[in-house]
């Protein structure tokens, strides 16, 4: 029952904040009044003066797609540069010392990906400079970004007969400027009246209560970057273990607060688009995908971590729940979050793609487990990234289109648009690159000795782990299984290119698909026009996902967290 | 009877025959999902003879079975195409027999008008003839190749192309102008001009096209393919790294075996899409002939694509909606005559007319007062005449006449008489309802009106409301004025027309809808609809066009009938929902698959995925052999489906949408469970017995 509340209150306040902040987004993408135009819009104007930017000139799709290729290396460059610099730069009590060549190149396309998978542990590797410089800074970037590509999708879909589909540096800094820099700045005060730190004195030497010896404790600038990490689905904690560090997530009302914002911008950006295309009913469809799928497996997860584990029984461990007793599988988990917080938190990190924690995924029960993978898994569109959540799932509703289109005896039309084969091209590219990558990343790993040496646990779930990485990689989600050692060379090397494809290889056909729209005729839609925003149609678009996923991963699931599930109840 | 039976046999034979041929690599290649299940036959028949040598990595029997079942899925996939094929090949046959090297009277000196039959020629053979040339052609001959008329007129047997043994009326001039290649005269003479090449002829392209010869990928069916390429590599990657998955598998758990590579192709080829891939090109060769079935010649696949598309219906009023003629309706008196009375005399003026508003008029008069016109001596029959513009009789000493309402007027002021006051406002009337007025006059004073009107076809209306529920808009075209076009517009249940259309307003309008993003169908038969037909997306002209029009067009109608447009939009649109219903029906079988494969291939590493094992089958082997057989025999089954195309009904696309899915989507999940239980228990019936009950029980 306090389930049931939690998650509706958790939902409802979701839904609720979807359609202002939705239609102010809209807004701020058509150039249109919004109240903070007379602070934000000063900065705004003044920083095109000063890069000399025209922010009335358009770009072509190829033009946008530089724009954005140029931008997010030269940001990765410098956040490379930044560690392995860090020693001789400010701001650094701790004296930390340079990053491995390996590991930089990792967390540098991690964090310029909008994945900030960690291969390092926050509070012992990184100066409080190269955090808020590096880490914290492409937090914004990286998830304008994807906002940007998305926005020059809708454009795509909603203009007709023309190459232009917006200015890239403008979709950026109006994102950053209007949307990310506001909301986090309310987060982070939120958040520092719970007990976020939020300091730059080095770390504190106390002496603990119990056993009266001293013990060092991490702090540093954190509210300001976990505001960002969360609303941007990047997911970098600001310490080793994320969002289960007091430090970081202190209660339940921070704990409610992060999870809401993981989930805030992928889902009002729906509405954003319905209200973009002039038709909300399209936006609330896409919303209703996302938020049944998740409600789904939600139930899979919390069901699974509450029924406990029977090796548990043999141990003589209460899993009963009371009044003061969570029950369940509390392995792995923060008392004050307990099961239905844990499970909650692992299924929007991961439906998102934030990928911070708040438990250990790797504790969790076989099918729990599952849950956060396949959520990846299913290419990060269950609401997804900011911005780049929504463009995975119009690549699916673009596959659903064409063959529920010829379903109705028309070649398939999404808003007006032909599907045709150069849509298809690019749409089977997007669908296809993340599964290509997590399948083939997973299989070099596991044939491979350097891949295989770290794997802690060699079993069905060291398989699990192996592939839990390269799903999270893969997919730029960022949240980790844990259990293997991947702070190594390979696994640095290799899951910072299935980082690096999965990003970018999606989101330049992603910008050709927008071009090739964007040149098209609108054909105006009929009685024999495939409506598009039905409960039929909705649920063919979680058919087609769900088939996708399934069809994809089901082979290597059932060599993982599903042997195992049926290993654990066959004990 | 009998023949048809015994070319029936012989279209099949030739189909299987085919089958084989079509696995040449460079054919097969053309189909990247049938040419990864072709290369997986030949990797499982190499396994299959290293096992024969005794290196096999899993029984030969087994191997060899998997093999088998792979070859005859790409035989199923190429028989259905070569089926689609052989229809088109036996009409192709008939045609090219008309279409025989005959000897042509090549006329050598130029050609006026005023010459005639005896003019000087040679004869020279079909193939000789080139474009421009002139030939001379009698009563008898078969006409040697296409050309436009330059003298003369003829009645044509026409057969050979259309079928319609009824001979047709060709002449020099106007709309009724060429003539088709491998056509017979029957009686007269024709002077006519070359208008094709030797290949390149009506007959010619209508081989080639009923042949497939020339078939290219509609731009629909490109886009399928790299979908259906799309999952094929998607597949491809989870069979390939399954392989890696499985010896990881078995040496963490310390038991079992490696995926075998046989299962893996195994694997492999049930997960691809082979049932829309190995039938897809059999749907679009098949969506041509039902075409040609209907009599209907489309010059290209991306035609009859199109008409799937099509939003917008420009119909021609006369002969499309309307019947050819109007008629008469009605005798309105005025002037304090009466009815009877006009009636008698509008009788008497049309006796001698022969037009179909003339039959019309004598008919009503008898209907309505029982008046059984005959002539009487002395009556002297007045002709309609571009000049005079009347037409009538004078009998006694009585003149009768009928006109439209200006010129007998005009008739009536010029000989001193006043008009009835009630006249003119009888004739607005009429035009206003869309009717024709014709005055009727007796010694140049107005009896009273016959009201003509058009007469809509039946169920015309039906069908425009079906159309309307397709989501496609009607619009009528014709000469009439506005007033007259609205009012059958309204009666036809048309959505909009265009009146006093020239041929300047029709090739506009369709640029108007063209920009609008709509895609319009339209037919059309005479020269000036030419530039219209060759702006149209979908242009159907009438097989007894003219040369322009049927070069402009995208397809022909050999029946020559108007209404035809409607199904051609539906032919159009089954093709479509034909490769929507396969596809999802493929992807959706994959899930049953995966339920009986899955278990099976990792059956010695974890039983305990025997969990899975659903449909409960008897053994890993018969498992993965019931799955690939079913895959196969799938193809089978649903090539009828491919040629008859799935069922098009008239409703809106959502509900269009929810029965297909509900079919092939639904169907598509569940039908395979069913059929692979069962190919698994019939295989264990036949092949294990009973005596291999303890690998039966091994399994479990």
């Amino acid at each position: 029952m306090n389930a049931f509340l939690q998650l509706i209150f958790y939902f409802g306040v979701l839904l609720l904040l979807t359609k202002p902040l939705g239609a102010y987004m809209a807004k701020v993408y058509q150039d249109e009044r919004v109240f903070l135009d007379p602070l934000a819009g000063r900065v705004e104007r003044w920083l095109y003066r000063l890069s000399g930017i025209d922010s009335r000139s358009e770009m072509t799709w190829k033009t946008y797609a530089v724009a954005m290729l140029v931008f997010n290396i030269l940001g990765l460059i410098a956040v490379y540069l930044l560690q392995r610099m860090q020693g001789t730069l400010p701001l650094n009590p701790q004296g930390l010392g340079a990053v491995s060549p390996d590991s930089a190149w990792n967390t540098a396309v991690s964090f310029a990906s909008n994945t900030n998978w960690q291969g390092y542990g926050g509070e012992t590797t990184m100066s409080y400079l190269t955090q808020m410089l590096g880490m914290t800074v492409q937090n914004f970037v990286s998830a304008a970004t994807g906002m940007a590509v998305l926005v020059a999708l809708i454009r795509g879909i909603t203009r007709h007969t023309t190459k232009e589909i917006g200015n890239f540096w403008v979709d950026m800094t109006r994102s950053v400027l209007y949307i990310l820099l506001p909301l986090s700045l309310i987060l982070a005060l939120a958040l520092v009246s719970q007990g976020v730190v939020q300091t730059f004195s080095e770390f504190k030497l106390v002496t603990a209560l119990q056993s009266g010896e001293t013990q060092l404790i991490a702090v540093g600038p954190a509210a300001s970057q976990v505001a960002i990490k969360q609303l941007g689905t990047n997911g970098g904690g600001f310490f080793n273990v994320n969002s289960a560090h007091p430090f970081e997530n202190p209660t339940p009302f921070s704990n409610f607060l992060e999870m809401l914002s993981i989930l805030i911008l992928p889902a009002a950006l729906c509405y954003t688009y319905g209200k973009m295309v002039g038709d909300t009913r399209q936006g609330w469809a896409l919303l209703a995908v996302m938020t049944i799928v998740i409600v789904a497996l939600l139930g899979v997860a919390i069901w699974s971590e509450q029924s406990g584990n029977p090796m548990f029984i043999a141990m003589g461990i209460d899993q009963v729940q009371t009044d003061t007793n969570p029950g369940g599988n509390m392995e792995g988990k923060e008392v004050r979050f307990g099961i239905v917080n844990s499970a909650l938190w692992a299924t929007v990190t991961t439906a998102a793609s934030n990928g911070s924690v708040n438990s250990m995924h790797d504790s969790f029960m076989p099918l729990g487990g599952l849950v956060p993978m396949w959520l990846m898994q299913l290419g990060e569109i269950i609401y997804g990234g900011v911005g780049s959540g929504l463009y995975g799932m119009l690549a699916f509703v673009i596959i659903a289109v064409f063959v529920s289109g010829l379903m109705v005896g028309r070649t398939p039309e999404y808003l007006g648009k032909k599907i045709e084969a150069y849509e298809m091209k690019m749409a089977s590219i997007v669908i296809l690159i993340p599964v290509m990558v997590v399948l083939i990343g997973t299989a070099v790993s596991l044939m491979s000795e350097a891949g295989r040496e770290t794997i802690f646990n060699p079993s069905a779930h060291g398989f699990s782990e192996v592939l839990y990485a390269f799903s999270s990689a893969g997919n730029n989600n960022g949240s980790a299984f844990a259990g293997l050692g991947a702070n190594t060379p390979f696994y640095n090397i290799a899951l910072g290119i299935a980082m690096f494809i999965a990003r970018y290889w999606l989101a330049i056909p992603v910008l050709a698909i927008a071009g090739s729209l964007a040149n098209k005729k609108k054909v105006p839609a009929s009685a024999g026009t495939l409506p598009t925003h039905t409960p039929l149609f909705i649920a063919w678009v979680i058919g087609v996902i769900t088939i996708v996923g399934a069809l994809s991963f089901l082979p290597a699931l059932a060599l993982g967290p599903i042997v195992e599930h049926l290993m654990v109840l066959g004990k | 009877m009998t023949t048809k039976k015994t070319a029936r046999r012989e279209m099949y034979q030739r189909a299987v025959l085919d089958s084989f041929i079509k696995l040449n690599p460079r054919w097969m290649v053309r189909n990247p999902v049938m040419f990864v299940v072709e290369v997986g036959s030949v990797l499982t028949t190499l396994l299959w003879i290293q096992a024969l040598l005794g290196q096999g990595e899993a029984p030969a029997g087994f191997i060899g079975a998997i093999a088998l079942w792979l070859w005859f899925t790409v035989l199923f996939a190429n028989f259905s195409e070569a089926v689609a094929e052989g229809r088109g090949k036996a009409q192709a046959e008939s045609l090219r027999k008309a279409r025989q090297d005959t000897p042509a009277k090549k006329v050598s000196s130029k050609v006026s008008t005023f010459e005639r039959e005896n003019v000087e020629t040679e004869i020279v053979s079909s193939t000789s003839l080139r474009k421009d040339d002139l030939y001379l052609v009698k009563a008898g001959d078969i006409l040697p190749a296409d050309g436009e008329i330059v003298v003369g007129i003829a009645s044509v047997d026409e057969s050979a192309v259309t079928g319609e043994s009824a001979p047709v009326v060709r002449e020099a001039g106007g709309d009724r102008s060429a003539v088709t290649g491998g056509t017979r005269l029957l009686s007269d003479w024709l002077i006519i001009r070359v208008s094709a090449d030797p290949g390149q002829g009506f007959l010619d392209r209508m081989i080639s096209m009923v042949e497939g010869a020339k078939r290219q990928k509609t731009p629909n069916e490109i886009a399928l393919n790299i979908l259906l390429a799309g999952f094929t590599i998607i597949f491809l990657v989870v069979c390939a790294t399954l392989l890696p998955y499985s010896i990881y598998s078995v040496e963490a758990s310390g038991s079992g075996t490696p995926i075998t590579i046989t299962v893996l192709i195994a694997l492999l080829v049930c997960l691809i899409p082979t049932t829309i891939g190995g039938l897809l090109s059999a749907i679009g060769i098949a969506g041509m002939d039902r075409m040609i079935q209907r009599n209907v010649i489309a010059m290209s696949g991306r035609a009859v694509e199109a008409a799937g598309d099509v939003d917008v219906l420009l119909l021609d009023k006369t002969g499309t909606i309307t019947l050819g003629n109007r008629q008469a309706v009605e005798f309105i008196p005025v002037n304090g005559i009466n009815a009877h009375e006009l009636a008698e005399a509008a009788q008497l003026a049309s006796l001698a007319d022969e037009t179909p508003e003339g039959r019309s008029i004598v008919v009503l008069a008898k209907e309505k007062f029982g008046l059984r016109g005959h002539t009487v001596d002395g009556m002297h029959f007045i002709p309609f005449t571009a000049q005079t513009r009347m037409s009538g009789v004078n009998f006694n000493g009585t003149q009768i006449r009928k006109g439209a309402p200006d010129t007998m007027m005009g008739l009536i002021q010029s000989n001193g008489n006043g008009v009835a006051s009630d006249l003119k406002p009888t004739v607005d009337s009429i035009a206003r309802a869309g009717g024709t007025p014709l005055v009727v006059t007796r010694d140049n004073k107005a009896l009273g009106v016959i009201h003509l009107k058009d007469i809509v076809k039946g169920g015309m209306k039906e069908r425009f409301a079906q159309l309307r529920k397709m989501g496609i808009k009607t619009v009528m075209i014709t000469g009439d004025n506005p007033l007259t076009a609205a009012a059958i517009a309204a009666e036809a249940g048309v959505d909009d027309f265009l009146a006093q259309a020239t041929p300047e307003a029709k090739l506009k309008l369709i640029r108007e809808y063209q920009t609008g993003g709509r895609l319009v169908a339209m037919t059309g038969d005479g020269t000036n609809d030419a530039p219209a037909l060759a702006q149209a997306d979908v242009a159907v002209a009438m097989n007894t066009g003219t040369q322009p029009a049927r070069e402009a067009a995208n397809m022909v109608d050999l029946d020559s009938n108007p209404t035809k447009l409607i199904e051609i939009v539906e032919i159009g649109k089954q093709l479509l929902m034909t490769r929507g219903a396969l596809t999802t029906f493929s992807l959706a079988n994959d899930v049953s698959k995966y339920f009986a494969i899955i278990p099976a291939a990792f059956a010695s590493t974890y039983p305990q995925l025997n969990a899975l094992n659903i449909m409960r089958l008897a053994t890993p082997e018969s498992a993965i052999m019931s799955a690939v057989i079913f895959n196969a025999l799938i193809i089978i089954a649903l090539i009828p489906l491919a040629l008859r195309g799935v069922p098009y009904r008239a409703v809106g696309a959502a509900q269009l949408l929810r029965d297909n899915l509900l079919i092939y989507g639904l169907g598509g999940l569940l039908v395979p469970f069913i059929g692979i239980k069962v190919i698994d228990m019939l295989l264990v019936a036949l092949i294990l017995g009973g005596s291999n009950a303890t690998s039966v029980e091994l399994s479990r």
